[in-house]
């Protein structure tokens, strides 16, 4: 297969890999696109948000302090409200003050807002374009979702702390500290989960003989599914329904710290008391009982099983050059993955050098988020305020922070084009472009920084005859090639 | 039952009700026939939705998040509503709502992404159709002009295919002319945003026609907000039947309701599920008394990827399981007990000792709709829009 021109190869460099052109990076990238790419790449961690963002320990205990006021602020108003535990409120006409107050501050202890407009920021300033969508990429693999109550106030933190460590190391590694990140454990209910067998069941049965209501606790195989579906060795791996229930006793234990955890709250725990004992059978291998440590030598073995290799080289391919990647190309990553034992910059390293992700045509069709943050690069600015882009996401379908399953985002053209979407991008892109038509740039000149010679003839005629600046962005941000990557 | 509906007729004739409808005997028997189809993502608790209350294991397998006998909406001895589905138990009692209380995809999937990918393509392999049955169902109507739309920002799969299917949410949309046309042109040799432009162009002009509400709230946000949610949810309700009610407007519906994976404190009479529930009852609520008189025309079914398990879990919650129950509503339903058959849940008739038990393919339910109400051939039905089907009889006697 033959590599595109140099001039080609730096336009898809900037938009399939990247985030989409800023004002001058296509003249970066165009002696070397290969090497610009490579160059984003790093041993160590990847970049992380601007300012100082709180711990998951910390933000943890902000929220549930908040939670706790505003129950306080509650009782204290004699009321007690219908609303459910771990939502945060939205002021109703008619509440008293201190209980709108108290709502607020739980909106505000979970930081979703902070931290995503902090996220966006850098995805709009970054010089490293394609280190982010590779953070980005693996932040959706190993999906956490602030539309579980619990989990909210760790969305944020789970990517700083999981992801963005780890995207360049093993994936083994992302693997392991992902299953034991509060937020994960918490999003899918691991935290909870009771070995049947443990000494916490047992104590639970007692309990349960004084008082026949006390709660009964056991085992939850949510997780323990997700990890083998979604996050290592896919739906077709070759596991069982057994396999799933035997991991989940493994997994049983692993939790989060509360008030009774003295410094470990919000942090995980080893509960020792709920761990199912015994020896556990998943996929063929026997694991015997070694504690906390047991679900962890799962975890490393479906990180290596062969299964895992393919179904990651699958979505690198699918993420980042089409809907429906060659068995080439799928066939490659997973070679890299497996000689470098799930590298992760290796496998970075074998997309920029496989020729079939320079495959000229863009058939990738930017989400939501690629296409907000690709429009902010091509005029070189950043959103300012969370709403600027949270309120567009809403619109566009694709809530900040709130994938609709552990599955993630979808990637493919058929979910984001939908009629309804397009309109939502063309008004967002009208009021858009009348903010940001002052720049210095003349708009035909803001099209070639951001697409270089992607931009076809058709749409340069458009934007050269638009009636104002304004029309002419629109114009730019709607065109075919712009929505796409 | 077939006599009986007759009668109904013939005394809405005599009372001279309708008199053109019933004349007009060449005019299409389906030519204004509606269907929306709702979709619960997450894997609708079924033993909820509709409580098994003659079921002498339902409490003890349920245990705190049974919903109390002192509660329920009852629908006869054996089966009630759940106690937030005030407004689909009003249209039950007068006899245009029934449930299919242990109904299945056809291949017994615990995932949810492989469950609802079967739920909505109609084909029994997993990402075995790029298309949806309701999309095929618009095709094999190539002849007669029926829209689909479904619901929300994103495009579902059962809605997918090569008719173009419009799309609508709440909130902004585009302002001018002037672009529209630029864009429509600059469109022309682009497959997907042509026509997707234009439908979704065509849909903005309708919702303006429509009254559509046009505050912008994602639903899955509003359903987080107690009360106030209901308000929206009755409202979206109402803004659809403003699209249904146009000339033009679409006769097929697709609408999606997440939120239904109750791993954890799912909740009885109140808590995660009911909160679902009360969202699901207001935009059926709100559906139903926008359509107005159009309500006689209009079916609606209510499904989910899969049921949960018959017993509660450790964390005061259900896993995935098989079998749960639909709903099928509408103003033109022939009055009747449940749909399909009870398996019980006995401990010896559970699917694999943990699930309620599928006794109806939910296809079977599908074709039996398309065929009664739409009046989609059966061969149809087989073929294309559940390919391979035909040993998969329709249910029949609903509308």
């Amino acid at each position: 297969m033959a590599l595109p021109n140099s001039d080609q190869m730096a336009a898809i460099a900037v938009t399939r890999f990247g985030l989409g052109a800023r004002p001058s990076e296509l003249e970066l990238a165009k002696s070397d696109p290969k090497g610009w790419l490579k160059a984003q790449l790093t041993r160590g961690p990847a970049d992380q948000p601007p300012g100082q963002l709180p711990t998951s320990a910390e933000r943890f205990v902000a929220y549930r302090d908040a939670q706790q006021a505003r129950q306080a602020a509650q009782r204290a108003q004699g009321g007690v409200t219908a609303q459910p535990k771990g939502r945060p409120a939205t002021p109703m006409p008619g509440q008293p003050m201190a209980t709108v107050q108290a709502a607020v501050s739980v909106a505000d202890a979970t930081g979703l807002q902070d931290e995503f407009i902090a996220r966006a920021q850098l995805a709009a300033n970054s010089a490293a374009p394609f280190r982010e969508r590779w953070v980005l990429f693996w932040a959706n693999h190993f999906t956490v979702s602030a539309t579980k109550g619990a989990a909210r106030p760790l969305v944020g933190p789970f990517e700083r702390e999981v992801i963005r460590p780890s995207a360049f190391g093993r994936f083994e590694n992302m693997a392991v500290l992902s299953s034991s990140h509060p937020a994960m454990l918490l999003y899918l209910d691991q935290a909870q989960s009771i070995g049947p067998y443990s000494m916490r069941a047992a104590q639970a049965e007692r309990a349960r003989l004084r008082n026949p209501n006390a709660p009964k606790p056991g085992l939850n195989e949510n997780l323990a599914r997700e990890i083998m579906e979604l996050h290592t060795v896919g739906v077709d791996g070759g596991y069982t329904q057994a396999d799933v229930t035997e991991f989940a006793r493994a997994m049983t234990g692993w939790s989060v710290g509360n008030a009774m955890d003295g410094d470990q709250v919000g942090k995980f725990v080893y509960r020792a008391v709920s761990h199912e004992p015994g020896a556990r059978t998943i996929m063929g291998k026997r694991y015997p009982d070694t504690g906390g440590t047991q679900a962890l030598t799962v975890i490393r073995d479906l990180a290596a099983h062969p299964a895992t290799a393919r179904h990651i080289a699958r979505k690198v391919a699918t993420h980042f050059v089409s809907d429906e990647p060659s068995p080439a190309l799928v066939s490659k990553l997973e070679r890299s993955f497996v000689a470098s034992r799930g590298d992760l910059a290796q496998l970075a390293a074998a997309l920029i050098d496989a020729d079939e992700a320079w495959a000229p045509a863009p058939t990738k069709f930017k989400t939501p988020y690629d296409f907000l943050i690709s429009a902010h690069r091509a005029l070189g600015v950043a959103p300012l305020r969370p709403g600027q882009i949270v309120q567009p996401l809403n619109q566009m379908g694709q809530q900040a922070f709130s994938p609709p399953s552990p599955k993630g985002w979808s990637e493919d053209a058929a979910t984001w084009a939908a009629p309804d979407a397009l309109i939502k991008r063309l008004s967002w892109s009208q009021g858009f472009a009348s903010q940001v038509s002052g720049g210095p740039r003349e708009p035909m000149k803001v099209a070639m920084d951001a697409l270089g010679s992607r931009l076809s003839a058709p749409t340069g005629a458009a934007i050269t005859s638009a009636e104002s600046r304004e029309e002419a962005l629109t114009i730019l941000f709607m065109s075919p090639e712009f929505q796409r990557r | 039952m077939t006599r009986s509906i007759d009668l109904t007729r013939r005394g809405a004739l005599a009372a001279g009700v309708s008199i053109a409808f019933f004349g007009g005997g060449a005019r299409a028997a389906t030519g204004d026939k509606k269907l929306v189809v709702f979709i619960q993502r997450g894997g609708a608790d079924g033993l909820s939705v509709s409580p098994p209350i003659g079921d002498p294991n339902y409490h003890s397998l349920r245990g705190e998040i049974a919903i109390p006998d002192s509660d329920v909406l009852k629908l006869d001895n054996d089966f009630a509503l759940h106690p937030k589905l005030t407004a689909i138990h009003a249209l039950a009692m007068n006899g245009e709502a029934r449930i299919a209380p242990a109904v299945a995809i056809p291949n017994n999937q615990r995932s949810h992404f492989e469950a609802q990918d079967v739920l909505e393509s109609g084909v029994t392999v997993v990402y075995g159709s790029t298309s949806g049955w309701l999309n095929r169902t618009l095709g094999t109507m190539a002849g007669r002009k029926i829209e689909g739309m479904s619901i929300g920002a994103q495009a579902p799969l059962i809605l997918r295919g090569p008719v173009q299917a419009a799309s609508w949410s709440p909130g902004q949309t585009a302002r001018g002319d002037r672009l529209p046309m630029i864009l429509t042109d600059l469109y022309h040799n682009d497959a997907l945003l042509s026509r997707a432009f234009a439908s979704g162009l065509e849909t903005a002009a309708m919702a303006t026609m429509a009254g559509a509400t046009m505050t912008a709230a994602p639903a899955r946000a509003a359903a987080a907000q107690g009360g106030g949610a209901n308000v929206q949810a009755k409202q979206l309700g109402g803004s659809i039947a403003g699209f249904m009610n146009q000339p033009g407007g679409p006769q097929i519906v697709a609408v999606s309701i997440d939120g239904w994976d109750t791993h954890a404190n799912q909740g009885a009479t109140d808590g995660a599920l009911a909160g679902r529930l009360a969202y699901l009852d207001a935009v059926v609520d709100g559906l139903q008394k926008g359509l107005a008189g159009e309500w006689r025309n209009t079916v609606c079914i209510v499904a989910t990827e899969f049921g949960r398990t018959a017993k509660i879990n450790g964390t005061r919650g259900t896993d995935h399981g098989n079998a749960s129950t639909a709903l099928v509503l509408g103003g033109g339903l022939k009055r009747g007990g449940i749909i399909g058959d009870w398996p019980t849940l006995a401990s010896n008739k559970l699917n694999q000792g943990r699930d309620l038990a599928a006794t109806l393919d939910v296809r079977a339910l599908f074709k039996g709709v398309l065929r009664e109400h739409l009046g989609v051939e059966t061969r149809l039905l087989n073929e294309t829009v559940f390919p391979d089907s035909a040993a998969v009889a329709p249910v029949t006697g609903l509308v």
